[in-house]
């Protein structure tokens, strides 16, 4: 099962999703990338439906370049996620609703960073940390028990820990269930980025991000 | 089959029709889909295989199908899914890279093919249409070298280096996830994907008859003879008990150990 999650510091937004892509039950790529660039500050991780998400992540990434060629200065994290929220919002009550569950994550130069929570139904609401699919019922008590607003990134990335940590436990139980994993292969590699003033930086396959 | 939310293997009926129409057409037989196809990468390309057996809910309506469509000079295109479908979204997709390459005077690559067959099933997105192919190509250019993309009509398209769809997919990846390295030989490559696609055929009641395996180099594609997968069910039954007389003259066992290895054997 899917799963994304976000954390929101003073100077940076922390997000990571997992690397599957399966199909029913055959896991079918494990190095998967969810995450969307849609400018230099601006990340969309989407989960959801199999065409679904990428249709609806490259549209948006389209729309939000096209934004930028036209005016010469880009979306801000707050607009590009509003606009995110209206598409979803208008497509919902057509013949071809989107079934995409979304995160934002975008740096702005005014308003600091940002984490934006979207899902299927066109809702938006600007959260500390968030997370998506079967997995956030696990890891939200534990992101509301430890987070604080000044996280420093450090402790931002153990906190992250924690939850795929909690998620190797239990939610493997459930996954063997429902995807029928093989022992020992958890949630899959984790892929995070950071997103800060000046950019993005990328982790690389650090011990703590590799849950196997 | 292999794919969830909009491929059903029995169908209903009725279809309907995108966009505006508001009539249903009843289909005159019900269809089903059934099948094995498989692709991997590696250092001498991509092989391609796939079963060849046509299937209609329980009826063999073929037993010697093509399920791997060359689309041009170099890239095939394994089917899965509706047969019609199929082959209908491969020629109108062969019919859209010539044209490109008339235009620009270039071969479009894998992944834009890719890209281009799922953008033009998207619109049938939530209809019974079922299109699961796996585009294998050697790209020229800037970005030469093999490619492998997975197309399915729900709107998944993903990038990678082993695939198998149907539903005899579990048992070929399951032999695939054994023994498919990029350094593997022409000779070891084709003989996975045959020993793959064998073993899908016997488990899977929907796939069987015979095998197709094409290779796809910077040279084009090339085509084995079509392989029929009874006379290596009985090789393999023929080798097992050659084995076994062997080990029993060998290793003389008591009755008791010889029946149960042989019940244990039943299977072959």
């Amino acid at each position: 099962m899917e799963y994304l999650i976000g954390i929101q510091g003073p100077d940076y937004v922390l997000v990571a999703a997992d690397n599957v892509a399966a199909s029913s039950i055959i896991q079918m790529k494990h190095d998967y990338d969810k995450m969307f660039k849609l400018s230099e500050k601006i990340l969309l991780l989407c989960v959801g439906e199999a065409g679904d998400t990428v249709q609806f992540a490259e549209y948006i990434q389209k729309n939000v370049q096209l934004y930028k060629m036209r005016n010469g200065y880009e979306l801000s994290p707050s607009a590009a996620a509003n606009f995110t929220r209206k598409n979803l919002a208008d497509y919902l009550r057509s013949r071809t609703p989107y079934h995409v569950n979304l995160l934002l994550a975008g740096h702005d130069e005014s308003d600091g960073p940002g984490l934006f929570y979207m899902d299927y139904m066109a809702s938006l609401a600007k959260a500390p940390f968030a997370a998506h699919g079967y997995g956030a019922f696990l890891t939200l008590s534990i992101l509301d028990r430890y987070y604080r607003p000044d996280l420093s990134r450090d402790e931002a990335v153990e906190l992250l820990r924690k939850c795929v940590e909690e998620l190797n436990n239990k939610y493997r139980m459930v996954l063997v269930v429902l995807i029928r994993t093989q022992p020992g292969h958890q949630v899959g590699m984790f892929q995070t980025k950071v997103q800060k003033h000046a950019g993005l930086q990328r982790f690389g396959s650090d011990p703590v991000h590799q849950v196997e | 089959v292999g794919t969830d939310g909009s491929c059903r293997w029995m169908s209903a009926t009725r279809v309907d029709l995108p966009f505006t129409s508001s009539q249903v057409v009843p289909l005159p037989f019900p269809m089903a889909h059934g099948t094995t196809t498989l692709a991997f990468m590696f250092q001498g390309g991509v092989l391609a295989a796939a079963d060849t057996r046509s299937s209609c809910s329980g009826l063999v309506a073929c037993p010697a199908s093509q399920k791997i469509l060359p689309i041009h000079s170099h890239l095939v295109g394994t089917t899965s899914g509706t047969s019609a479908d199929c082959a209908l979204w491969k020629r109108i997709l062969s019919r859209e890279l010539r044209l490109y390459q008339l235009r620009y005077g270039r071969r479009l690559s894998t992944r834009g093919a890719a890209k281009l067959l799922s953008h033009m099933l998207h619109p049938f997105k939530g209809t019974e249409l079922c299109v699961a192919a796996t585009l294998c190509g050697w790209d020229g250019g800037d970005f030469s070298g093999p490619s492998l993309f997975y197309v399915c009509s729900d709107g998944t398209r993903l990038e990678g280096s082993l695939f198998s769809v149907g539903s005899g997919s579990p048992y070929a990846y399951s032999i695939l996830d054994q023994g498919v390295r990029w350094g593997l030989t022409v000779e070891e490559a084709t003989s996975i994907a045959r020993e793959a696609v064998y073993r899908a055929t016997h488990r899977d009641a929907y796939s069987g008859n015979f095998v197709d395996v094409y290779h796809v180099t910077s040279k084009g594609w090339t085509r084995r003879t079509r392989e029929d997968l009874k006379e290596e069910y009985y090789r393999e039954k023929e080798k097992r008990r050659l084995e076994r007389e062997r080990r029993d003259t060998l290793h003389p066992a008591n009755t008791e150990n010889v029946t149960i290895q042989r019940a244990l054997m039943q299977p072959i």
